[in-house]
């Protein structure tokens, strides 16, 4: 390891751009001539649209346009699509209820777009849909994600009769019931996994320009994966072919999911752009992201987990209800289903499992992927439901995990997934000596000296990364595959820009992809730069999430990196009158193994360049591109501890200390892995204690600002005590697993087996804030 | 937000003189409150009047153990007042857990009283200390002043000029804060002058501040943390939303007032 190559802690090369404020988000594009967008959105949680009025809007000051989905469908653009096809377990499709960009003859929740007006100024585009006059005539509603499918609830979409979008399973139920025939102890649970809002700090914005000479669009927008959005704009909704729009993800002030996907306002803006004949931008503001941000988890599940005589797992049984809001988002279908119940073997040997999922609609706001997707669910079953079972059966938490871990490897669990390596043990020894496991009952019994109830909390979770296998997820309903591209251009005067499809918005790409090229070249990192988030730049790519950039995206480089390395050597073989096979790249100079002839790197670069002497048959330059498809997906995995106090008497917890021992196979660079944990941590903890989304009866979101949505602030959080443990993961030429989200997938549930220890009532819904601890408490009195 | 004027008044009479000339006019103190209902449209004043240069509204002053605040004082400013912390720390505690610095920096006592949110902190202080509150036409006790949720005594053109009360001998203040705004959900002021004991609760009446009278009483005969053991705060009365039920709201009250009387008295509860 070099210091800034594979393993180092180098500092992130984006950041001084970053903490100086040179940051260049959509919102600082500015193009001449551009007027800004308000959108007249739904204040009803259901209703039928009887009339729009635009006449008054569009007398207003400095009013350029008011469009309404009538118009759009007349120019040919198209429905919101859902990229995942999932099938019930009767073969039948996915019944899915058209989702209109712009509502024409229904709202189905609060904040649902209905016409755009564009303006000189943003406050004139308010002003004007303040005057846009749509009568409504409101329908009955339905919220919660339990009562959806009740008998006479409020029907959404006539496409899907009871509201039932997919009934969908996956295992073997007739296994599943035979090994609970068996059974010595049966634990079991219902389970809530409340509805999160993302909060990416830079809320969503577009800026959409037509181009009448060239018959070209470009759009700005704050995406996580701006090829796919090309892809979706241009093959699905009909704004322009691809050849015909660029598509351009600048900085992006974190996504967390909620920007993956193509919601209705970039593709309003430009084809409005054309409409009018100029740009338009919108920029939400944090009411619109509270109300029209796709929202995360939402399910209420019950589970039951069946035991031998010897406590060892004979089944897994799990009924989940997911809630996918007024409308199939983007990867709604897929994160209930393939990414969730396909991790519920977690890091057990479990013989027989059977889940089955049903998706609803309901009147609140579109649900899909946000940091997790469905993993976190996941773990939050198995993990409270294995700690509830240690309780019940009065045997240590930790020691009936490891009676049940995996051991040997490749593993084929009954839910698809294979499982290629881990060492559960060691995570789980790494986690209980740094929080002093065997001490705890010490601190317990000292606690309450002081009035406090302390409890500890366990959670060994794992999860699936570098999604993944193209034909795999193919043949289970996946729209696109999922690999990733990468180029690879040396200069002249060797220095190397990397261009990827992977798409950074708070990762760090711009230093941990550098970190390979100087590692491979030993060339300075300040002499790499990385090339992302544009079409035009960039060829294809898939883009990041899923903690898929290093599994997948680095993948990609590195084979890149062996195309330039491969030719680089046979120049240099040629320049320096050596075997090929005896040249070696190394701190930045060229070498003839076991002599001194050398070259500097650049001087093969620059002979690349003026091919005035190069092996014959050669093609001038150096720059090679790569696609990389991973073979399966990768199993980050590890054991979080919490341990907590609570005040009895008003039901504050308060976070002793949090240990997280994760592995996540290789590691680029130590520093931003920890980075990420620290934030995965603060997101799980956060849905832990804080985070509740509330919608009363009438589908009014009651949560829409911050002085009702509580973030997690540095004051909730303890200093984490984290590390890592390292098996590699064997299908990447890296080896590395991710670490982006491990975070707050691990993390929910220790929190809250924690404190279910502390208050010794096992009834508890997150987020535990202090009123609902201290309700438990009481109920438990 | 809407188009207003903005006007920098450099006297009391000149942001009265401005007041009436304006057709929906507001005053305008830090702006924390103010500024984001007008940017969230529910508020449109054609006018806006702002107090914050006028010297005469400005400063802490303490002579003897009478103190004055300036409404236009900030959070801050009461917070690190070094003469009140003498005399009465427990206020300038309270000043300094109000929203967070930017929110301390900008936000004054004035706006904060004027605006009477039924879970801002100071409207318990005032009420605890008998507080008088001097305005561009009176002077009105803080019993007077504070009138229900958002609602006080004051007439559309009167301004706020200052604040005024005698340091207790001791006086403590807890308060559970709203986990998302940090507002409070259960803020409890108790004050003691000689046998003069006053408790005030913010953040959880169902109309705003209101005396404890009950807790009063217990404390008259035995003032300390165990004479609210067998208090009942009654639920009735009290604000039930998302954050918090009524019941859970009278515990607060409950266990904010002991801890407030465990700190004066420094013994345990
Ligand atoms: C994020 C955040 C967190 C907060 N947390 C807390 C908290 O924990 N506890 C708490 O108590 N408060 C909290 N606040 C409110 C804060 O204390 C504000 O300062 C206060 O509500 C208003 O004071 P202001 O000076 O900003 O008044 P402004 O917003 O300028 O005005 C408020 C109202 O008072 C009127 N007004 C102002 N001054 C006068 C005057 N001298 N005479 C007559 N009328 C006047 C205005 O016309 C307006 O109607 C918080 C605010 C924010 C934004």
């Amino acid at each position: 390891m070099g210091v800034e190559g594979i393993g180092a802690r180098v500092l992130r090369k984006e950041d001084r751009r970053f903490i100086t404020g040179k940051g260049r988000y959509t919102d600082d594009m500015s193009v001449p001539g551009m007027k800004h967008a308000a959108f007249v959105r739904s204040p009803h949680a259901h209703a039928k649209i009887t009339g729009i009025d635009v006449e008054t809007a569009k007398k207003m000051p400095g009013v350029i346009g008011v469009l309404t989905g009538a118009e759009l469908k007349a120019d040919g653009i198209g429905n919101l699509i859902c990229g995942w096809m999932i099938h019930s377990k009767d073969g039948t499709p996915m019944k899915m209820g058209a989702w209109s960009p712009l509502a024409t003859d229904a709202v189905r929740y609060v904040g649902d777009a209905v016409v755009i007006v564009i303006a000189d100024t943003k406050g004139q585009a308010r002003d004007a849909a303040e005057a846009v006059d749509v009568s409504y005539e409101e329908l009955p509603v339905v919220v919660k994600t339990a009562e959806a499918l009740n008998e006479g609830a409020p029907q959404l979409h006539s496409e899907a009769p009871g509201n039932l979008i997919f009934d969908w399973d996956i295992g073997d139920e007739k296994a599943t019931n035979d090994a609970f025939a068996g059974a010595a102890h049966v634990t079991k649970m219902d389970i809530v996994n409340g509805r999160l809002v993302p909060n990416a700090i830079e809320p969503r914005a577009t800026l959409g320009v037509y181009d009448a000479g060239e018959d070209h669009y470009t759009c700005w927008t704050t995406s996580q994966n701006p090829h796919v959005a090309r892809l979706v704009l241009s093959a699905f909704y009909n704004v322009a072919p691809e050849n015909k729009l660029r598509v351009i993800a600048p900085d992006v002030g974190g996504g967390f999911g909620s920007k993956i996907f193509i919601y209705p306002e970039e593709l309003i803006c430009l084809w409005a752009s054309k409409k009018t004949g100029v740009p338009v931008k919108w920029v939400a503001d944090r009411t619109e992201s509270f109300l029209a941000d796709a929202h995360g988890r939402d399910h209420v599940t019950h589970a039951e987990l069946a035991f031998d005589q010897d406590n060892k797992i004979l089944g897994l049984k799990v009924q989940t209800i997911a809630n996918l809001g007024a409308y199939m988002s983007l990867f709604s279908s897929s994160v209930p289903t393939y990414l969730y119940a396909t991790l519920l073997s977690g890091q057990y040997d479990i013989p027989a499992i059977h889940a089955n999922v049903k998706a609803v609609y309901t009147n609140t706001a579109p649900v899909d992927a946000y940091r997790g997707a469905g993993r976190p669910e996941a773990s939050f079953v198995l993990e409270r439901i294995m700690e509830t079972a240690a309780r019940e059966l009065k045997v240590s938490p930790a020691e009936l995990r490891r009676k049940n871990f995996i051991r040997t490897f490749p593993h084929q669990t009954p839910v698809i997934m294979n499982y290629d390596a881990g060492d559960f043990d060691a995570t789980l020894d790494a986690g209980l000596k740094a929080a002093d496991y065997e001490g705890f009952e010490k601190r317990r019994e000292e606690a309450a000296k002081r009035g406090k109830l302390r409890g500890i909390g366990l959670s060994c979770y794992i999860e699936a990364c570098g999604i993944a296998p193209s034909a795999a997820v193919g043949s289970l309903g996946a729209g696109v595959g999922l690999w990733e591209s990468a180029e690879v251009r040396v200069n002249a005067i060797g220095t190397i820009e990397i261009l990827t499809g992977s798409h950074s918005h708070g990762q760090g790409h711009e230093t941990t992809f550098a970190q390979l090229a100087t590692e491979r070249f030993g060339v300075p990192i300040e002499s790499v730069s990385i090339v992302h988030g544009d079409t035009d730049k960039v060829q294809m790519g898939m883009g990041t999430y899923g903690s898929r950039s290093g599994a997948v995206g680095m993948s990609a480089v590195v084979k890149a990196l062996d195309k330039v390395e491969a030719k680089a050597k046979k120049i240099a073989a040629h320049l320096l009158e050596a075997d090929e096979a005896d040249i070696e790249i190394k701190d930045g100079d060229v070498r003839v193994a076991g002599t001194d002839k050398s070259l500097p790197w650049f001087q093969v670069a620059l002979a690349a360049y003026t091919a005035h002497n190069l092996p014959s048959g050669m093609e001038p330059g150096l720059k090679e591109g790569a696609f990389y498809d991973p073979s399966n997906f990768t199993f980050p995995g590890g054991c979080h501890i919490c341990e907590v106090e609570v005040d009895p008497e008003t039901g504050v917890t308060e976070i002793i200390q949090f240990v997280a021992a994760d592995d996540f196979g290789k590691i680029i660079n130590p520093m931003i892995v920890e980075g990420q944990v620290h934030g995965g941590l603060a997101q799980g903890i956060g849905q832990a204690l804080l985070e509740g989304t509330h919608y009363d009866d009438t589908g009014q979101l009651l949560t829409a600002s911050f002085m009702d949505y509580t973030m997690p602030r540095a004051q909730n959080l303890p200093s984490f005590n984290i590390m890592t443990t390292e098996t590699p993961c064997p299908s990447n030429p890296l080896g590395i697993k991710g670490c982006g989200e491990a975070g707050a997938i691990g993390s929910p549930p220790a929190v809250i087996n924690a404190i279910t220890d502390a208050i010794r009532n096992n009834n508890l819904t997150m987020p535990a804030t202090p009123q609902t601890v201290w309700n438990a408490i009481q109920a438990a009195k | 937000m809407y188009e207003t004027q903005y006007h920098r008044a450099a006297s009391v009479e000149e942001a009265a003189r401005l007041m009436g000339e304006a057709e929906d006019g507001k005053f305008l103190a830090g702006g924390m409150t103010l500024i984001p209902t007008m940017k969230q449209r529910l508020a449109s004043p054609s006018d806006l009047i702002d107090l914050r240069r006028i010297e005469a509204l400005k400063g802490v002053t303490v002579d003897g153990r009478t103190v004055r605040i300036g409404a236009v004082t900030t959070h801050y400013d009461v917070s690190t007042n070094e003469e009140l912390a003498k005399i009465c720390p427990a206020i300038a505690n309270l000043a300094s857990h109000i929203g967070d610095p930017q929110v301390r920096n900008m936000g004054t006592i004035g706006g904060s009283i004027a605006n009477n949110d039924p879970a801002a902190d100071y409207p318990s202080a005032l009420l605890a200390l008998d507080a008088t509150i001097i305005t561009t036409q009176r002077s009105l006790p803080a019993s007077d002043f504070f009138v229900g949720l958002f609602e006080t005594a004051l007439e559309p053109n009167e301004i706020i000029v200052a604040v005024e009360f005698v340091a207790p001998d001791k006086a403590a203040y807890k308060k559970f804060p709203n986990p998302a705004s940090l507002y409070a959900m259960a803020g409890v002021f108790v004050a003691k002058s000689g046998d003069n004991i006053r408790v005030a609760v913010t953040g959880a009446g169902e109309g705003g501040v209101f005396r404890l009278k009950d807790a009063e009483r217990a404390l008259a005969g035995n003032f300390s943390p165990s004479a609210l053991d067998s208090l009942a705060v009654d639920p009735d009365v009290l604000l039930s939303d998302m954050h918090a039920s009524a019941d859970y709201r009278a515990n607060l009250v409950k266990v904010m007032a002991k801890r407030a009387i465990a700190e004066i008295t420094n013994r345990p509860m």
